[in-house]
């Protein structure tokens, strides 16, 4: 499991208490953590940002979490994850979950080469006390070993 | 029980809440299969499923279909996965 954190969440994966205008600086700064991990290419960033615009903020999966994504595509060179925490929460337009302060940026391959570390972040974001534990982690490391829990 | 997770793509929201539900249906000693898909796939492979679970903004792509649609405000929300799968537990 830990190789696999690693893998797809390596240190060029993290931007942490970044600033974001809108939702949608806040996705291109998950697509940017996705873009430098050599896990997409800037296509992918407006693909993610097209999603929400076609199908609305349904990406906002818990209050304050989004999970940014699109679709397999050619924009997408390898699984792996970006995880952006925002100084300032957005709002991405969710009434029950807004504002925004983790956007966890996904490119998948396919639905199930991340399927493991998806289950230990289910896993970490519901339970309270990892969940705080994430929100004061000062480094890529702290945060990739409480998802190891 | 067979529950199919909907998300806008299939391969992100979705299989977040399918590793809920299945840990939320293991601690109800409940068994279920859970698999996922794409909104626009749903339509087709819904009626093979007991119960669709989705967010409430995909909801209403899923209208038509013969079998029960729930929706989560809180994929991350144990307790909210669990009030709705007591609906169906029987």
């Amino acid at each position: 499991m830990a190789t696999k954190i690693e893998e797809f969440l390596p240190d060029s994966a993290f931007l942490i208490d970044r600033q974001a205008k809108d939702w949608r600086d806040a996705i291109r700064l998950a697509g940017k953590g996705l873009e430098e991990s050599g896990f997409t290419t800037s296509a992918y960033t407006d693909e993610m940002i097209a999603t929400v615009e076609k199908m609305g903020p349904y990406i906002v999966i818990a209050p304050g979490l989004a999970l940014a994504h699109s679709r397999p595509s050619e924009a997408v060179l390898h699984t792996g994850l970006s995880w952006v925490r925002l100084s300032q929460a957005v709002a991405f337009g969710n009434k029950a979950n807004d504002p925004v302060s983790l956007v966890i940026g996904l490119a998948g391959r396919d639905e199930n080469e991340h399927l493991q570390v998806m289950s230990a972040i289910a896993k970490a974001l519901s339970n309270p006390k990892a969940n705080a534990a994430l929100k004061s982690a000062a480094s890529a490391e702290e945060i990739r070993a409480i998802l190891s829990e | 029980m067979n529950i199919l997770c909907v998300c806008g793509n299939g391969i992100g929201t979705s299989v977040l809440l399918k590793v809920n539900v299945e840990q939320v249906a293991s601690d109800m000693n409940l068994d279920v299969n859970v698999t996922t898909s794409d909104a626009g796939s749903a339509k087709g492979t819904a009626n093979m499923s007991d119960l669709v679970l989705t967010s409430p903004q995909l909801a209403p792509e899923l209208e038509g279909v013969d079998v029960p649609v729930e929706t989560i405000e809180n994929f991350m929300d144990s307790d909210e996965v669990k009030r709705v799968l007591e609906k169906y537990a029987d």
